[in-house]
């Protein structure tokens, strides 16, 4: 029961390369949204915040087939992106990366954006008096102040990401050691006759995973609220 | 020395002041919703006048016909505000630091040395500032703003947070930065006692106008 089959290792190790890029990659852009979100007023704004919250209400399935529309080999970005930049989504992992970030984006981006609303911004004001520059006051007061939101959203993402299915499988299907993740593998698994044991230890591995992701979210929130209050 | 002539539309109130001071300690007297903090935090560029000029130090950092606003942080001014806005993610040397490396200027230890010892904050350096005192967490913030070397140092109540005891506890470092930094001050307070110690020169404000303007003696009139 505990031996862990070469194909579910592949599986394993695929999720979680899957999962680590696509948080590394979307959270420079989570990190602006959410201080756009939190200290900016623009015309467009809900519309742009209720875009971010898409993917979390969307049937995954929808997401995936929007992505395929538009990432995919004849999509008007993927086209462009294969032809001029070389990087290609279609039936890749990469794609399966793509399809995770876009899924785990909404839980990136909310506490982000709590942490930074959270910031007394008379402590940027005193920033600016000392000297510093609107961008220098982001890098030495606000980002620091939010980065235990910061790390906790990127906790967050990672576990949202690594359990991605319906976005995935639509986009990218479901190719053995390129993008078979484990949610993938466990659907192939429950549908084969002798696959219930192997599945079963593949779905024990996701619970440990997403549990030491809440676990570790939780951790950085306690964090957080101790590093504004100066201790 | 100090220039200002700027009006200001807050709202229903408007805040209208016209002075120039020559004065070490400049006090910006009034009661409580006279525009003291609106005609400060002008001062400061944290706020952008209708119509007007400030000139600091001789450099017009605000010429609203001229189109000029100079941002807070090019302003070099210091800034001590009523709750003393310590980083809370900095300890003491580091908040102290900070100005300094902001305005990208040369280390200077003896300059540090003189303002820790002044303010008598050398064995705090290592605290972060949630485990300081209010008056400790005030002195900390008068020492930041010194050391970013300003040309002119603002400062917004900055009793006004602390009890009775804890003042007395501040005033003398106040009044020797007033005689020993060399850095010109605008002081804002509704106390009237407090200004008679430190301030050089009197701004009456009541409803964001200046209603008198002299030496400490102004004070007398109505107190």
């Amino acid at each position: 029961m505990l031996e862990i089959s070469p194909t579910e290792w592949t599986a394993i190790l695929l999720s979680l390369r899957v999962a680590v890029i696509a948080t590394l990659v979307a959270t420079p852009f989570g990190i602006a949204l959410a201080w756009l979100l939190a200290r900016r007023d623009f015309w467009g704004k809900s519309v742009l915040d209720a875009i971010v919250h898409l993917p979390l209400v969307l049937p995954p399935v929808v997401t995936g087939y929007l992505l395929l529309l538009t990432f995919g080999k004849r999509g008007m970005v993927g086209a462009w992106l294969a032809d001029h930049l070389g990087i290609v989504f279609a039936f890749r992992w990469t794609g399966a990366a793509l399809a995770c970030g876009v899924m785990s984006f909404p839980l990136l981006v909310r506490p982000i954006r709590l942490s930074i609303e959270a910031i007394d911004r008379r402590l940027e004001q005193a920033a600016e008096t000392l000297g510093a520059a609107p961008w220098r006051v982001f890098a030495t007061v606000t980002l620091p102040l939010a980065l235990p939101g910061v790390l906790a959203g990127m906790v967050l993402g990672f576990a949202k990401a690594i359990g991605e299915f319906g976005a995935t499988i639509t986009f990218v299907s479901n190719i053995p050691g390129e993008t078979q993740t484990i949610s993938s593998a466990i659907y192939s698994l429950i549908q084969t006759p002798e696959g219930d044991s192997a599945a079963g230890r593949l779905v024990i591995i996701s619970v440990v995973i997403a549990m030491s992701a809440l676990v570790a979210a939780e951790w950085f929130a306690r964090r957080a609220t101790a590093r504004l209050h100066g201790h | 020395m100090l220039r200002v002539d700027i009006t200001k539309q807050l709202g229903e109130f408007t805040v209208a002041a016209s002075f120039t001071s020559e004065g070490r300690v400049t006090g910006l007297f009034g009661a409580s919703g006279s525009g003291k903090t609106s005609l400060i935090n002008t001062i400061a560029g944290l706020l952008r006048p209708d119509r007007g000029t400030i000139v600091i130090d001789g450099e017009t950092v605000d010429d609203t016909t001229a189109g000029i606003h100079v941002p807070t942080y090019r302003r070099r001014i210091g800034y001590v505000f009523q709750d003393a806005r310590l980083f809370p993610h900095l300890d003491v040397r580091q908040n102290l630091d900070y100005g300094r490396r902001m305005n990208r200027l040369a280390d200077d230890p003896a300059q540090r040395k003189r303002v820790v010892d002044l303010l008598d904050i050398g064995a705090l350096l290592d605290r972060r500032p949630g485990k300081l005192s209010g008056g400790e967490r005030q002195r900390v913030a008068l020492g930041r703003a010194l050391l970013s070397k300003p040309r002119l140092l603002l400062l917004d109540e900055p009793l006004g947070a602390l009890d009775e005891s804890r003042k007395l506890e501040i005033l003398p470092y106040l009044v020797r930065l007033r005689d020993e930094a060399g850095v010109p001050m605008v002081y804002v307070s509704h106390d009237a006692a407090e200004l008679r110690q430190l301030a050089t020169q009197i701004v009456m404000l009541r409803h964001g106008q200046v209603t008198a303007f002299g030496g400490v003696k102004v004070l007398t009139a109505t107190s």
